[in-house]
């Protein structure tokens, strides 16, 4: 192991570490395409993709190879650099979060001690992307749509946060492995649900999904923000939402769902390993996703900003207080 | 007691696991979808697809160059000429279908006194260039040749409507 110990041996080590994250990431991102358009299409009486390779399982290669070998149209008014530039921030940010993404015990590519403050600036983050996408296609409805998703997601962060906090409340430690490790017996899920629910909506509102997807509404303004973007550009994005989604449904497996636990602690159960648990935890939360997705018509945009202000905000924050409270009244505190 | 019930209703969100569970349930039904350059729906012997010149039994064209087709179609898309044949009989030289312009409206095979235009039941004639689709006399003959056994039939099948 002496080789590993070098400076040379430090970042071979770091770059295996990063694509041992980084491929099975972009597998899931591939097939959580196929599988939004297969459980969209077996809730609308439909098939989905069946022909590329058994039961269409090809289908998100030969997108890719389609989308790889289509020409990449900047329009004349565009500001090049920032055009090229946006999906790569959307894509990159993406990717970036996963390195503090625990999928086993202690199975992180950095397991620092603030995780769950470094996802929550990532994920804030990922909004520059989509603004300067809608700004440097300088295309009317590219800008509106920015514009919707960046209100959209300044709101909804607000009431992430205060859920968030009532979370960590429990745990006593911004480690996202703690997090986790403390809902050991009992996933925060059930002494928290309405929290629960208010994180998964507002993920849903987050990651620009239906019903929430007022920043792509095709038919107001035809795609929102990657109107102007084909080919690679386009793919960029595409990826990268997905990518976000995942993550989405990551952070609500890690703060409510007890990440890559077993949900019964006992022996056939418990021998299966983490990582197994863990991407199993967000595929559920991904169909849950895409129910919603086949379920609900998209909202109003004052409504969706009445529920993120109005609503969801008061909730979360009253959900806040009510949760430390008790923490206190009863000797709950962690670390008192 | 109104408010607290429509309060409870809206924070349980009875109305929205309601839905979830309709579409739920629709996930296990059978599928409509039908593998379609494989499997194909039915057509009606009213289908209006692609256009056919027809011939009588014994080859000769039945098209007489009336030109009532050319004048009853609304987007104007047929161009016919015609002379007296060396047997004296009158004949279309060219008879031209621009497949571009074409609405499927089947005004045509309805003008027609003797069931010479006609449009069949092919819908897959789709090519790479639009010259393509610019149809000739020619085409529009071997169309009906290639069509006919299943033209008559459906001008049998329709005649009773007629």
């Amino acid at each position: 192991m002496g080789f590993f110990t070098t400076i040379l041996g430090q970042i071979i080590l770091r770059l295996l570490e990063t694509l041992a994250v980084l491929v099975p990431l972009l597998i899931l991102v591939a097939y959580a395409t196929y599988a939004e358009r297969k459980a969209l299409a077996a809730i609308q009486l439909r098939k989905g993709p069946n022909v590329v390779g058994p039961f269409g399982l090809w289908q998100p290669f030969a997108d890719a190879i389609k989308m790889v070998m289509k020409e990449t149209i900047i329009p004349t008014g565009a500001n090049r650099a920032l055009f090229i530039m946006a999906p790569m921030i959307t894509f990159g940010l993406a990717m970036t979060a996963w390195a503090v993404v625990p999928t086993g015990n202690h199975l992180a590519v950095a397991d620092i001690n603030v995780g769950i403050l470094y996802l929550f600036a990532i994920s804030s983050l990922g909004v520059y992307g989509i603004i300067i996408a809608g700004w440097a296609s300088n295309s009317k409805y590219a800008f509106l749509g920015a514009l919707r998703s960046a209100a959209q997601m300044v709101s909804y962060e607000v009431s992430i946060g205060f859920v968030m906090v009532s979370v960590l409340l429990c745990v006593g430690s911004l480690n996202l492995n703690d997090i986790v490790l403390a809902q050991n017996g009992l996933w925060f899920c059930i002494p928290l649900f309405p929290m629960f629910i208010v994180f998964f909506i507002s993920g849903l509102a987050e990651c620009n999904r239906a019903p929430f997807d007022l920043p792509e509404g095709e038919s107001e303004i035809v795609a929102g923000f990657f109107v102007e973007y084909s080919a690679m550009s386009f793919a960029m994005f595409f990826l990268g939402e997905y990518a976000n989604m995942i993550l989405m449904s990551g952070m609500t497996t890690i703060l409510f769902l007890g990440g890559w636990m077993s949900p019964l602690p006992f022996v056939p159960f418990t021998l299966i390993p983490g990582p197994i648990w863990f991407i199993a935890k967000i595929c559920f939360v991904m169909f849950m996703f895409f129910w919603v997705r086949a379920t609900f018509p998209r909202f109003r945009y004052d409504q969706l900003m009445r529920l993120g202000w109005k609503v969801f905000l008061p909730l979360s924050l009253l959900w806040m207080v009510i949760t430390a409270g008790a923490l206190v009244a009863f000797g709950w505190l962690p670390h008192a | 007691m109104a408010f607290l019930d429509r309060t409870a209703r809206s924070l349980l969100l009875t109305e929205l696991l309601g839905g979830m569970y309709v579409t739920f349930k629709y996930i296990f039904k059978p599928k409509v979808t039908i593998n379609y350059p494989f499997e194909k729906g039915p057509i009606s012997p009213r289908f209006k697809g692609e256009h056919a010149l027809r011939r009588y039994p014994n080859g000769e064209e039945r098209c007489i160059a009336c030109k009532l087709c050319e004048a009853i179609c609304p987007a104007q898309a047929i161009t016919i000429e015609a002379e007296p044949r060396e047997d004296g009989s009158r004949r279309t030289t060219r008879y031209d279908i621009d497949m571009v312009k074409c609405i499927y409206c089947g005004l045509c095979e309805e003008a027609c006194p003797v069931d010479a235009i006609v449009e069949g039941p092919n819908f897959e004639f789709a090519v790479e260039t639009r010259e393509e689709l610019l149809y000739d006399k020619e085409k529009l003959l071997s169309n009906g040749d290639r069509w006919e056994p299943e033209l008559a039939r459906r001008l049998e099948l329709d005649a009773p409507y007629r």
